[in-house]
Order: C-alpha cells, then sequence, then structure tokens
C-alpha cells in the first residue's frame, strides 16, 4: 500500500502559519501533496505552532534525507510525537507520579514532577530560550551546523537551560521518541511506508517462520518485504 | 469498614506460575480455594491476537503487559547512606501483573539448579576453605538437595513443555547437552530448538575454545505438544515477539495455558482479578493469620477474605513487601544483622561483548525466547578454578537471541554518531550483521544489599512502598569483569569484522533493562533465626503462612530462576496435601 507524502511541514506552509521555515534547505524538498488521502491523517493534536515547528526541525536534522530514506518529517516522525505527546504515554500513564521531588543520582532514574508532555514543553521553551539569547533566534532557524552543536550539547548535558531543566532529561525523550517514530509499526503514524524497516531489513510483524529459521541459518539474508498491523487487519 | 466475606479453607495471592502451580495442586483436595490477582483476565484470544500482540512500542516500550509503577513500585539507592527515590518507571526488570504475571512473557529459559547451588556455601568451604567466603556475604545452603529437586524439575518440564536435550541421563553423559547438570531420570519433553546462524557461530567457536556448547532449555514448544494435563501447546514459529509479549501460538509454555486453565476447571477453586491484596490479616497472637485484606480495584470496596491458610504467590518482591506490610517475621535490619525478611536481597550480573560481521546476515528476528546456544563451563563446572580469581558464582554465556525488533535492537559500531545520516548508513549496514555474546552473573547476598519498607513513599493505597537496597560488591563486579573477558575471548573466536569495547555494569542502575531475576527477601533455610521460611516455604513465624517464589532464594545463580521457582512451588504442594492439610502446623 502506498501512502502519500505529505510532510507536517507541507501543512504548515499550505496553511501559512508558520515563519521561517520557507528559506530552509529542507523545504525546498517538499513534494506535492498526493491526491489520495493519508491513512494517518495530517495535523498536530498537542504541539502548538512554535512547538511543531521545532520538533519538524529537530527531526528533519537527526533523520535527514538521503539515499536511505526520505528525511524524518517525511516518514511521520514529527506525527508520531504528537500523537504520543498527545495521548496517554504523554500524559503520564505508567509513571509514579508523587513527590517528594528529590534530583538522585542517575541510576535512581527519572525523578522530574513532569509527564513527558510537560517536559517535552518546557524542553522546547527552555532550548528555543537558550537559543534566542545566544544565536539570536530559534532553534528551527539555525544553521545545520549550530542544531548539531545544540543537539550534542544537550545529549552532553553541557548545555545549561535558562529554566534550570536537565539538558539530558530533555535529549533523553526528545531522542526516544524520535527512534520510536522511526522504527515502530507505522499504525502510530511514524515509520511511513515501513521506510525505516527497509531500510534495516526487519520483516515486521510476521508469523510463521518454523521452516525459515532452518532455511536462513548459514548467514544468507532474510528477504525484506516488512508486514505491518494495518497490512494484517 | 471493610466487608467481611465467607470464610474458605485457602487464599492464594497471585495467579502467575506459582499460584496457578498452587490452585492446580490444592484444588483436588477439596479445600475451598480463592485465588486473588491484582490484576485482569488474560486469554490467547482476546489478548494475545496477531497483528494486535506484535506491537514494540506497546509491549516492550511501554511496557503494557507488565506492573503499572504509577499504582505500586519500589523505591532504589545503591547504597544505605543514600536516600531512596522510587523506581517512576519500568526499566532494570520487568514484573508482570494480570493472570499469567511475568509468566505470561517471559522468555521461557528453563534451568535445574544443582548442588553447586543449593549447597552453596559448603561447597565453596570444602574446596577453598571457609575464609574464601568473605565476612559480609551471608552465604548459605538452602536446605534442600538437587536430589529432593529433582521429581519436581522433571513435572515442571513436562508442564511448560520445555525443549532441550540432556546432558547426563541417569548420570550418563549425553552428547549434545549440558555436561554440567545434575543427573536427571528423563530427558526434556521436547528436542531442542532449531538453531539460529548466531548460535551456530557460537557453537563452533566454543568447541574450538574446548568449551561445552549445547542448546539452552527453554518452554518455547519445538513441536506441538501434550502435556500430561492435556493442554495443548502449537509449535513455535519464531516470530521474535517472546519476551514481553504473549504468544499467539499457544508455543510458549505459560501459566495461562497450562497450569491455570487446568485449576480453573475444578468448582473448588475461585479466581477473583482486580483484587489487590494489602496484607495478611494476623490474630491477636501474631502468630497465626486468619485471612487477607484487600480492595477490589475496580470499585474500591476493601473486604476481608478469612481462610485457614494463606500462600503467598506474587512476584518475589511483593511476596516479601507483603510480609513487611503485615508484620510476619522479624524485618532485617542491616546495622545489627539481626532480622531476615528483607535481607539476602539478589540480582544478576551481566555482561557483553557487541561485535560485527560484514557479509554475514544473522536475520536476529527470526527468533523466539530461549534460543541460542549457551555455555557452563564457568557456572556449573566445579572443576573451573575460582581461586586464582578470587570470587564465588560464576557466568552463563550465550549467543542466540530473542529477537530483532528494532526500537530496542540497532547496534552501531563504537563511534557512530547517534543521528543523522551517517548513523542511518551504519545501522542499515549492521542490523543484520551484528551479534553480541552475552553473559549471565551470579550475585552472592551481601550484608548491605536488602529489602524493607520505604519511610516515604506510599502506593496508590498509602501503603509504604519497598524500598530496595542494592549495588554490585566487590565479588560480583570481579565475576562480572571475567565474564566480560570471557565474552571477548569466545567472540574474537567466532572472527568478527569489528568488535565493541566489552561491557559490564560497574553499579547498578535502575534505568536499562538488565534481568527480572529478583531473587531473596523472604529465604529459604533449616534454622528459624537465619531463614524465613522452612524448606517447604513455610513462615517460620506464622505457620499457615507460605511464601512461594523467588523470595526463597539464599542467593542468586547464573541461570533463570523459573525452574526451581517452579519445583519449590511443587514440593510446597505436595507436602501441604499430603502433610499440612492432614495436621496444620509447622512442617519442620
Amino acid at each position: 500500500m502506498s501512502q502519500p507524502k505529505v510532510g507536517r511541514r507541507a501543512l504548515l506552509l499550505l496553511a501559512g502559519g508558520v515563519a521561517g521555515t520557507a528559506g530552509s534547505p529542507a523545504a525546498a524538498q517538499v513534494p506535492a501533496a498526493a491526491a489520495a488521502s493519508p491513512a494517518v491523517p495530517v495535523g498536530y493534536t498537542f504541539l502548538k505552532p512554535s512547538e511543531a515547528v521545532f520538533v519538524e526541525a529537530v527531526v528533519t536534522h537527526m533523520i535527514p534525507a538521503d539515499e536511505l530514506t526520505p528525511d524524518g518529517v517525511e516518514l511521520g516522525i514529527a506525527t508520531f510525537i504528537d500523537r504520543a505527546l498527545a495521548g496517554s504515554w504523554g500524559k503520564g500513564d505508567r509513571l509514579y507520579m508523587h513527590g517528594p521531588w528529590k534530583t538522585g543520582t542517575p541510576n535512581q532514574g527519572y525523578q522530574l514532577p513532569m509527564t513527558p508532555a510537560e517536559l517535552y514543553r518546557a524542553g522546547i521553551a527552555q532550548t528555543n530560550a537558550w537559543c534566542e539569547t545566544t544565536h539570536g533566534k530559534t532553534f528551527d532557524r539555525l544553521t545545520a551546523t549550530e542544531k548539531e552543536t545544540v543537539l550534542q550539547d544537550l545529549s552532553q548535558a553541557r548545555l545549561k537551560l535558562p529554566g534550570g531543566l536537565p539538558a539530558r532529561a530533555f535529549f533523553d525523550v526528545v531522542y526516544q521518541t524520535v527512534m520510536e517514530g522511526m522504527f515502530a509499526d507505522p499504525i502510530y503514524g511514524g515509520n511511513r511506508d515501513k521506510a525505516a524497516w527497509k531500510m534495516v531489513g526487519f520483516p515486521g510483524v510476521m508469523a510463521n517462520n518454523a521452516q525459515n529459521i532452518a532455511i536462513f541459518n548459514d548467514g544468507r539474508r532474510f528477504p525484506n518485504e516488512p508486514v505491518s498491523i494495518a497490512d494484517m487487519s | 469498614m471493610a466487608r467481611r466475606l465467607p470464610p474458605v479453607d485457602i487464599v492464594i495471592v497471585g495467579m502467575g506460575w506459582t499460584g496457578g502451580i498452587m490452585a492446580r495442586e490444592l484444588g483436588p483436595t477439596g479445600q475451598k480455594i480463592v485465588v486473588l490477582e491484582r490484576g485482569g483476565p488474560r486469554s490467547t484470544e482476546e489478548d494475545f491476537a496477531v497483528p494486535l500482540i506484535r506491537d514494540e512500542l506497546r509491549f516492550a516500550q511501554r511496557t503494557d503487559l507488565m506492573m503499572d509503577t504509577a499504582k505500586d513500585t519500589v523505591s532504589v539507592r545503591n547504597n544505605p547512606t543514600e536516600e531512596a527515590l522510587p523506581m517512576r518507571r519500568l526499566g532494570s526488570f520487568l514484573p508482570g501483573e494480570g493472570v499469567g504475571g511475568a509468566g505470561a512473557h517471559w522468555n521461557g529459559v528453563s534451568w535445574r539448579w544443582a548442588d553447586h547451588d543449593l549447597k552453596i556455601r559448603s561447597t565453596y568451604e570444602a574446596r577453598y576453605g571457609a575464609k574464601f567466603i568473605p565476612d559480609d556475604m551471608p552465604l548459605c545452603d538452602w536446605g534442600v538437595s538437587y536430589a529432593e529437586l529433582e521429581p519436581y524439575y522433571e513435572k515442571f518440564e513436562y508442564i511448560a513443555g520445555v525443549s532441550g536435550k540432556a546432558g547426563n541421563l541417569r548420570g550418563r553423559l549425553q552428547p549434545g547437552g549440558n555436561p554440567f547438570e545434575g543427573a536427571r531420570k528423563r530427558d526434556y519433553p521436547l528436542p531442542p530448538l532449531t538453531e539460529n546462524y548466531a548460535g551456530r557461530l557460537f557453537t563452533e567457536a566454543t568447541k574450538g575454545l574446548g568449551l561445552h556448547p549445547f542448546a539452552r532449555p527453554t518452554a518455547n514448544a519445538s513441536r506441538p505438544y501434550v502435556n500430561p494435563d492435556g493442554m495443548q501447546l502449537g509449535q513455535c514459529q519464531y516470530c521474535g515477539f517472546c519476551e514481553r509479549f504473549g504468544c499467539e501460538s499457544n508455543a510458549k509454555g505459560s501459566p495461562n495455558i497450562t497450569v491455570i486453565p487446568v485449576a480453573l476447571k475444578n468448582p473448588n477453586v475461585e479466581l477473583r482479578n482486580w483484587s489487590w491484596v494489602q496484607k495478611v490479616m494476623l490474630d491477636s497472637t501474631g502468630k497465626k493469620a486468619v485471612g487477607v485484606a484487600y480492595v477490589n480495584v475496580q470499585t474500591g470496596e476493601e473486604l476481608e477474605q478469612p481462610a485457614d491458610l494463606v500462600i503467598l504467590c506474587a512476584y518475589g518482591l511483593s511476596n516479601v513487601h507483603l510480609m513487611l506490610l503485615s508484620g510476619i517475621g522479624k524485618p532485617y535490619d542491616p546495622q545489627s544483622g539481626v532480622g531476615v525478611i528483607g535481607s539476602h536481597y539478589a540480582y544478576q550480573g551481566t555482561a557483553s561483548q557487541q561485535m560485527f560481521f560484514e557479509g554475514k546476515n544473522f536475520n536476529p528476528f527470526l527468533a523466539t525466547g530461549g534460543l541460542g546456544a549457551i555455555i557452563d563451563d564457568y557456572h556449573a563446572d566445579q572443576g573451573f578454578d575460582r581461586g586464582p580469581l578470587g570470587y564465588i558464582g560464576g557466568s552463563t554465556i550465550t549467543a542466540g537471541g530473542s529477537g530483532g525488533r528494532p526500537i530496542g535492537y540497532r547496534p552501531t559500531p563504537a563511534g557512530t554518531p547517534a543521528w543523522g545520516s551517517d548513523w542511518k548508513r551504519a545501522t542499515a549496514k549492521w542490523y543484520q550483521s551484528a551479534l553480541s555474546v552475552n553473559a549471565l552473573g551470579a550475585v552472592m547476598p551481601h550484608r548491605q544489599n536488602f529489602l524493607d519498607l520505604d519511610p516515604t513513599y506510599r502506593n496508590r493505597f498509602g501503603q509504604p512502598l519497598l524500598r530496595m537496597t542494592f549495588d554490585f560488591k566487590d565479588n560480583d563486579q570481579k565475576q562480572n569483569r571475567h565474564a566480560a573477558e570471557l565474552c571477548t575471548q569466545i567472540g574474537k573466536a567466532m572472527n568478527p569484522t569489528r568488535v565493541n569495547p566489552a561491557f559490564y555494569p560497574r553499579s547498578w542502575s535502575v534505568v536499562p533493562y538488565q534481568s527480572t531475576h529478583n531473587t531473596g527477601g523472604a529465604i529459604m533455610g533449616r534454622e528459624p533465626g537465619t531463614s524465613a521460611v522452612n524448606t517447604w516455604l513455610q513462615s517460620w513465624d506464622v505457620s499457615n503462612v507460605f511464601v512461594v517464589g523467588a523470595s526463597a532464594f539464599p542467593h542468586n545463580s547464573a541461570y533463570n530462576p523459573t525452574g526451581p521457582v517452579a519445583a519449590l512451588a511443587y514440593r510446597t504442594a505436595e507436602a501441604i496435601r499430603d502433610r499440612y492439610l492432614k495436621r496444620p502446623g509447622l512442617l519442620a
């Protein structure tokens, strides 16, 4: 099943609601909207416009278009993140949310009094504030080199966010959701056309390998025809 | 005011492997049995259906089948000088919830722990002298021998449909099996799984090093199978969605498709889902249990279920939690060393060597729970001299794998960026061609590794959380470092193109997944002063309470724990049926 390549970025551009993306290199690659309606409807349910621009910029930077896949926005990763944050996981499902709140040691794991959605929102605001102070513009308008440095510094906790949010905690949730959006079943909005599964050779939601296990045990490659939940539903 | 229900003979807390075994074995006695399970029902047809169950995000990342840490969790710290903080989401280990417990989503690896574990203190004293055992390591023999457990191991293997190859049949070594296992009367009920490429390479390499590889024994049915209760298991389809998932083919030997449905055919056995037990109620003497207090989590109603006999069959950690909340036995005090409830908490060590093989495809998604080749040479082999290495315990070392689901499994060579086109190229290039050799290591008890009640944090009912104080101590560090060296040696013998630095944990973190093999806290033994339960898992202090599970283990081995968890449960069920019910009181 083919899916149209309507990026969230394209939607924003069409809506005319966002300034600043039109001149970016990635925006030049936006394809014409396809005629068929997408399997996952376009549009954001959690991310505010400035947050959507930030997330799209991160996703496009981390998952650039190249010979392997379209860029992360085209893959639906920003949509995946939006839905994850809008849904039960983003709202703190399965998260123990009682104080008192202490920093603890790294070995004690996540200890912030925020749900993933709250953490994302705070992290975007503080990272953009840091970028404005340091570079005079928000993250999405930085050069690729500047974006790379900001992300590296967040990941290494070298960047001191103005609201006191631990940089690494924000980076961790961003990185986790980018990778989930890339490799989760396409039913969640990312991994469009199973592109990430095709990229690595993961066959997806497959079933009967009692014979295959005996055949493909000499170093040869299993044929890559990935199957998703929607394909079997 | 809690509503008091009509009394029953036996109340069982938790409906996983041990609760299912107890209900299955005690149902025919005619006793009226109620099983209280805090989670919901689970069926293959509804809960493990394809394609629903093949969802890595929902089940592996978001841990949908496991304990909900929003409602109850543990607090954690590395040592008593730290302040424990709540484990706010699952990571290091994954206790189950709902019918089947962790048995619904386990991999299936099934070992017989033998005398080198069950008689660990006497074994090491005899070989290396008493001084070899550090003063801060309260190492204990378990009080049972392999010969005593052997029939119960066999019973479990035939109920669960374990695939494997005997290595020692009535004292005669068998080619293709584990030469270091205890003598068994019967072979496994099913032949080993079909070996994958990773297992083949590992087998060739370890044989070349003079080691003794064999197929890891596991309750993933290599062929269709009907167990002694008439329950049917399908053939494993190597779908790669095993650990953290339920099995749509009924090919994973889980309690959901074996002991539990058999138990529930008996009209004497009643399962009540959504029933969260808060404590065992004791009489005024504190020496006798009169039932349990629980909450219906769908209505919030508080209930009391009177019973003559209470059997705790929750996850091991929850068993200890309930004992502490109920005041059964003397809580362990790490300062004085007095008390037993919460002592001997142990975990498992890990080590790994990640490698890359240009041009070879391992197809990591053609996999199942316990698939793989493994060696026991550095664990069960008593010829392996620990003297120069200075540690007690050992490691099993394996290659194979339970799946290649790509959110969680994307190895790249060290130095690869974490994102960008170079990351994509490395991920695409090596996903199929990566292989790791992994060690699972023992953990010995330590006086500063223990469980007690948290002074600050509380669960959804306002009860104190269980507090876990744990780190890998000197003995464990030596063992894990050695295991990492062994993984590297074996890995290099497999002729990889590239290798990453070997890994072992320097300290315990609650964040990355390591092992759902938490042991101890209510340990078994022959003496009431140094153990919580006798070898029939009966509380020394409250003799109509039995505490069944890995909570009874005085130390942790380099094996997965379900074999002895189940064997001890069968042994306890038999003792209750044949002895306790005829004459209630201490069995030892």
